[in-house]
């Protein structure tokens, strides 16, 4: 017989949490969450709490753990303003797929429904944007919502959880019965037929196109997609989920496809005749306009999810279930294939993006591009380096430029978008791994929650911050210099902002750079000094991320090039 | 075209809430959904009618496959399946349309649940073709209000939805 204790809901609550193999947790205190912060103030050796500036800031940070390790990220908060500043974390995290738990407190039973101080309906708010949520009203139930909660959030596409628990079920008490960390819900094994079918059109295929995403990207598959593309003498692209699943230095590998996505990379996805997606959901950023999308190759899905196939692109193969085994069956029935022709294609493709960047590169002179900016990097950085990004034509460039050595490496928002995201995600990845990490963000992005600076200067965390200041907003301004006529409606931030004063004021070490060279100097300053370390990096306002896809165009309307003076 | 889709729920806290408002953000337009205990006081059925296309039939029901309450999910094929609505509708009772209302309750195998000097309510049920019939028979005699359930539907034969 298990052992059990009598014990309140808040003790429950850090027990479960310690059961369910938590040693990190992220959140702010407040009247609601009292009980379970004076629990976690008891357990303190045995489960760490890491005190941000803000909700979103934990909520960013709990993601960020749960991206570069695989284990569930947690979240608490308090009522009300503490937990509707949750939303914008757990929305990115929903969007991605990336398994978090969210514990907030409410007031109590009896004041539920009255409008009451700090009282917010969060399992109402947050219904659309999580994988599942609980209202506990019963601290017997406690326990087991938990564990339930942890298996949902890391079963098959995985995603948050909410919980939200009432201050009187904090206090109230019942036996708790130990247990262990909960295991993920078996997923459905792919009818063999499926896998047949599969197995045909690659051995059919003349232009193979392996196209991997998020689903992907953590699940431990590099060697067999390596496997598969050696075999069947396939290409590999990715969407911006799948970004460091696969080592950039892979000779097959083309990196990002889509909107902003590397040439190469979308014209072999363009020009294959047969694709195969392995948890990827075709997003519209990934395929532009869907009527014209590879209309004439035959398209493979690997999903664990059914209602995946078929939602964005009609697809010839949905084979549902996990993924993983699934790849192994394709894998182990395709037979040697060699395509000296495609090889050929994918190499002009290779060429003409090298052609591009060469002459980009040759226009911009000595001025510090942001291709510049990541060749350093690059250089300096070391194959644990985590990089996490905001978002906007920064996080565009990091898709395109940065390279990445191994899984699990890269922090950033994907699905959502959501700006303010990189810094709170970032310490959250440090935390995780004690690895370095080096954030990419703009002056915009960063603006808007670089109150985690306080964070990261607290804990210590060699947070590398590379603000490539540009003064604009700039992805929008492109669009505005692309397809408004130039009228730059508030993408202009005149603003006064000191990034190196405003770094040092929160304690952290801070350097300018205005010049390729300065900018060696300071990112090698930087990844060699023990704790956090922002670089003022000053670009020029009209640098564009290209390649670029109009919005509902495809790959065939892709713009490579500025064409125009001033554009 | 028109799509009957039964679906098995958990008795859970908020779960209509969670199947209407999922089928609300994936941007379909319900025509009745209507909620009940089974057997079991541990599940209850709901039967959701909505107009959309194969792709909106097949992502709703991959989508409600998906909710954590949600046990099974069945498209009901209309020959396969019996459904029917029940309306209550109250009628202006007046010397000159009293008889027609009654003579037409009768037809349809309606009944007559209220009465009073001025008003009567009525009973109707039947597959839902045959109660917008009835309404518009209805409609000239002085309709005051009207109110309906929204379809119930079970597969004909033995078979039964696994829970």
């Amino acid at each position: 017989m298990a052992e059990s204790k009598r014990m309140t809901g808040a003790q429950i609550v850090i027990e479960t949490l310690i059961e369910q193999g938590v040693s990190d947790v992220f959140g702010y205190p407040g009247g609601q969450v009292l009980y379970i912060y004076d629990e976690l103030y008891k357990a303190s050796d045995r489960i760490r709490h890491i005190l941000t500036a803000h909700e979103q800031g934990a909520a960013h940070a709990a993601d960020g753990y749960s991206r570069v390790t695989g284990k569930v990220g947690v979240v608490i908060a308090t009522s009300g303003p503490g937990a509707t500043n949750l939303v914008t974390g757990i929305a990115t995290a929903m969007l991605d797929s990336i398994p978090m738990v969210a514990i907030t407190g409410n007031v109590p039973t009896s004041l539920i429904g009255r409008d009451s101080f700090q009282e917010i309906n969060i399992t109402g708010v947050t219904l659309p944007i999580t994988k599942h949520n609980y209202f506990v009203s019963d601290v017997n139930e406690l326990a087991d919502t938990i564990r339930e909660a942890f298996t949902i959030a890391k079963s098959g596409r995985p995603g948050p959880v909410l919980i939200d628990i009432p201050k009187d079920v904090q206090t109230a008490e019942c036996d708790y019965t130990y247990g262990h960390e909960t295991e993920a819900y078996q997923q459905k094994i792919a009818d063999e037929s499926y896998i047949d079918r599969a197995a045909e059109i690659i051995n059919n295929a003349e232009r193979p196109y392996i196209y991997i995403g998020g689903g992907a990207a953590g699940a431990g598959m590099t060697e067999d997609i390596v496997a598969l593309a050696e075999k069947t003498d396939a290409f590999i692209g990715c969407t911006f989920m799948g970004l460091s699943a696969l080592p950039n230095s892979y000779r097959r590998f083309l990196g990002m496809q889509g909107m902003h996505g590397r040439y190469e990379s979308s014209m072999a996805n363009k020009e294959a005749d047969v694709i195969i997606g392995v948890g990827v959901r075709f997003s519209d950023r990934a395929t532009g306009n869907t009527a014209k999308y590879s209309k004439h190759a035959k398209i493979i899905q690997l999903d664990t999810d059914l209602s995946e196939i078929n939602k964005n692109v009609r697809v010839d193969v949905g084979i549902i279930g996990d993924i993983v085994s699934s790849f192994k069956r394709i894998l182990n029935k395709c037979e040697e294939r060699k395509h000296p022709e495609w090889n050929r294609i994918v190499d002009s493709f290779i060429l003409e993006s090298e052609r591009i960047s060469a002459a980009a590169e040759a226009k911009a002179g000595d001025a510090m591009t942001p291709r510049k900016i990541f060749d350093i990097i690059n250089e300096i950085k070391d194959k644990d380096t985590i990089i996490a990004t905001d978002v906007g034509q920064h996080q565009m460039w990091t898709a395109q430029y940065a390279d990445f050595e191994r899984t699990r490496r890269f922090a950033s928002s994907g699905g959502l978008g959501t700006m303010g995201y990189g810094l709170g995600a970032a310490i959250g990845a440090q935390i995780a791994s004690g690895d370095r990490v080096v954030l990419i963000t703009g002056d915009g992005s960063f603006g808007m929650n670089l109150n985690e600076l306080a964070t990261a200067v607290t804990y210590n965390t060699p947070v590398v911050i590379v603000v490539m200041n540009n003064g604009v907003l700039g992805m929008v301004r492109q669009w505005q210099t692309l397809f408004y006529g130039k009228r730059y409606s508030n993408t202009v931030l005149d603003r006064k902002t000191d990034f190196v004063k405003l770094a040092e004021a929160f304690g952290a070490k801070a350097g300018r750079a205005t010049a390729t060279e300065e900018f060696r100097k300071e990112f090698y300053a930087a990844m060699h000094h023990d704790g956090p370390y922002l670089i003022d990096t000053v670009i020029d306002m009209d640098e564009f991320v290209l390649p670029m896809l109009p919005p509902g165009g495809s790959i065939d309307d892709m713009i490579t090039v500025k064409e125009q003076e001033g554009m | 075209m028109r799509n009957v889709i039964a679906v098995y729920v958990e008795n859970k806290y908020g779960v209509l809430a969670r199947v209407s408002g999922l089928i609300m953000r994936r941007g379909f337009n319900i025509d009745s959904l209507t909620v009940g205990e089974t057997d079991d006081p541990e599940f209850s059925r709901i039967t959701i009618t909505l107009n959309g296309d194969d792709y909106a039939r097949e992502q709703i029901i991959n989508q409600l496959m998906k909710l954590h309450n949600v046990r099974n999910v069945r498209l009901l094929e209309s020959g396969a399946s019996v459904e029917r609505e029940l309306m209550m509708v109250k009628m202006r009772n007046t010397p000159d349309s009293r008889s027609e209302i009654m003579a037409a309750a009768e037809v349809y195998r309606a009944k007559i649940v209220d009465y009073t000097t001025d008003a009567m309510c009525i009973e109707v049920t039947g597959e839902p073709s045959k109660i917008n019939a009835f309404i518009e028979v209805m409609k000239p005699l002085g309709i005051i209000e009207i109110c309906r359930t929204g379809v119930v539907a079970l597969e004909r034969g033995s078979s039964i939805m696994e829970r």
